[in-house]
């Protein structure tokens, strides 16, 4: 089962400077810990105490998954995970 | 509608629906065209509040300087309400924002400092502040922290969309200052209480991101996640091909942020589709497209090339 994970710049450097990683699992935390066995630290990079670290930000097809079950969010084939730093403003 | 001056023309803007862009008969998108306010955006609204609270408090006295950390809009609303009272306005902005934005300010008289454009916004914030400590008699309405930001939309927004459509099951807003959600989110769940109060984020750029840090992120102090039912995060190229699909298919010319909420508000009507509920989305337009025609996005001749075209310069 393959779900495109979107990296964002400042972990890239686990990710060999890729953009876009695949992975898979049937919740997030599976999919990280799916990640962490080809890309050594980005899991603690992302998940802390097995809660999603307060300035990182996933999103499942663009939906925050904060507001969905966090890190237990169930994911089926074909998703998108965005992982971000925390950011608001900058609108208008 | 007759109006005793152009201040007391803020709000009472139409709600118009999208029978185009609708995901279905039974899922209906309603657009907020706060582009019809004076000075052409929503941030009329909070700009005026602020103001007058500012004035009841004693805060704001006449001969005062108004100082606000601002990517244009909000800088606009206050420069023109500052023409009309007589205030001094110094607006602090990202060095990249638009052309158009600064010539705004400049006619109403504001004086701009120039933020640093890494950091966006945050940064604008972040000089503002420095320069309220070096300047005490400065007035620093602070739209990020500044509960009339909300309390305009509480008391205004909130009621209008109400009146309007009372059949609403959720309601979509960029989220930046946070000020539009919150204060229609608190009406709105006050008389609906199942109603869903939904943020469309703009995902900045990766030449942005990179000079972030994880730990940097800037939450302001209006938010409060407990208004929210969900949260988007929408990127640029979505947000460039739903502005201009809502030129195209529904002639409403607005900003980019706009089409960041439209990404949303048809997220979440897909999402009804799928489970079978009929729903009644509201959703802003917070401003015209006007400022943003330097960016070439509505003329490019493919939505791809609009995107490229707009990189780096859409959400400063």
């Amino acid at each position: 089962m393959a779900i495109e994970v979107r990296i964002p710049t400042i972990l890239r450097t686990y990710t060999d400077g890729e953009k876009a990683v695949e992975g898979s699992g049937g919740t997030l935390s599976e999919l990280f810990a799916d990640l962490e066995t080809r890309h050594t630290g980005i899991e603690a990079r992302i998940v802390d105490g097995g809660k999603l670290r307060r300035f990182v930000n996933v999103y499942l097809n663009d939906e925050d998954v904060r507001f969905l079950d966090g890190i237990d969010t169930k994911l089926t084939d074909g998703d998108s995970v965005t992982i971000l730093p925390a950011v608001a403003g900058g609108m208008v | 509608m007759r109006y005793d001056s152009s201040l007391a023309a803020v709000g009472n803007t139409p709600l118009v629906r999208l029978p185009r862009l609708s995901p279905s008969d039974d899922v209906r998108i309603w657009a907020k065209l706060e582009d019809r306010n004076p000075t052409g955006s929503v941030k009329d609204r909070p700009a005026l509040h602020m103001i007058e609270q500012a004035e009841k408090d004693g805060r704001l006295t006449p001969g005062c300087t108004i100082l606000e950390p601002t990517s244009g809009n909000t800088g606009i609303s206050l420069a023109m309400a500052a023409k009309l009272k007589g205030y001094r306005i110094v607006c602090v902005m990202p060095e990249n924002t638009s052309e158009e934005r600064r010539q705004l300010l400049a006619m109403w008289g504001a004086e701009i400092i120039s933020s640093p454009a890494a950091g966006g916004s945050n940064t604008a914030v972040r000089v503002a502040k420095e320069l309220a400590a070096e300047n005490p008699t400065w007035v620093m309405l602070y739209q990020y922290g500044n509960p009339h930001n909300a309390g305009a939309h509480y008391a205004t927004t909130g009621p209008e969309i109400l009146a309007d459509l009372p059949s609403i099951t959720h309601f979509v807003a960029g989220l930046g200052t946070t000020g539009t959600l919150m204060g229609v989110g608190r009406y709105l769940r006050e008389h609906k209480p199942d109603v869903r109060i939904v943020a469309a984020e703009p995902r900045y750029d990766d030449l942005v991101y990179g000079l972030r840090n994880l730990d940097e992120g800037f939450v302001p102090e209006l938010y409060d996640a407990s208004v929210l039912t969900t949260r988007f995060s929408v990127g640029s190229a979505d947000a460039v091909t739903r502005t201009r699909e809502l030129l195209q298919q529904e002639g409403i010319f607005a900003g980019v942020s706009t089409g960041a909420a439209l990404h949303a508000a048809i997220g979440v009507g897909n999402k009804a589709v799928k489970a079978g509920e009929s729903a009644d989305i509201a959703f802003v337009v917070a401003d015209g497209g006007w400022k943003y025609l330097s960016t070439g996005l509505y003329t490019a001749a493919t939505t791809e090339e609009a995107i490229a075209a707009v990189q780096g310069q859409l959400w400063a």
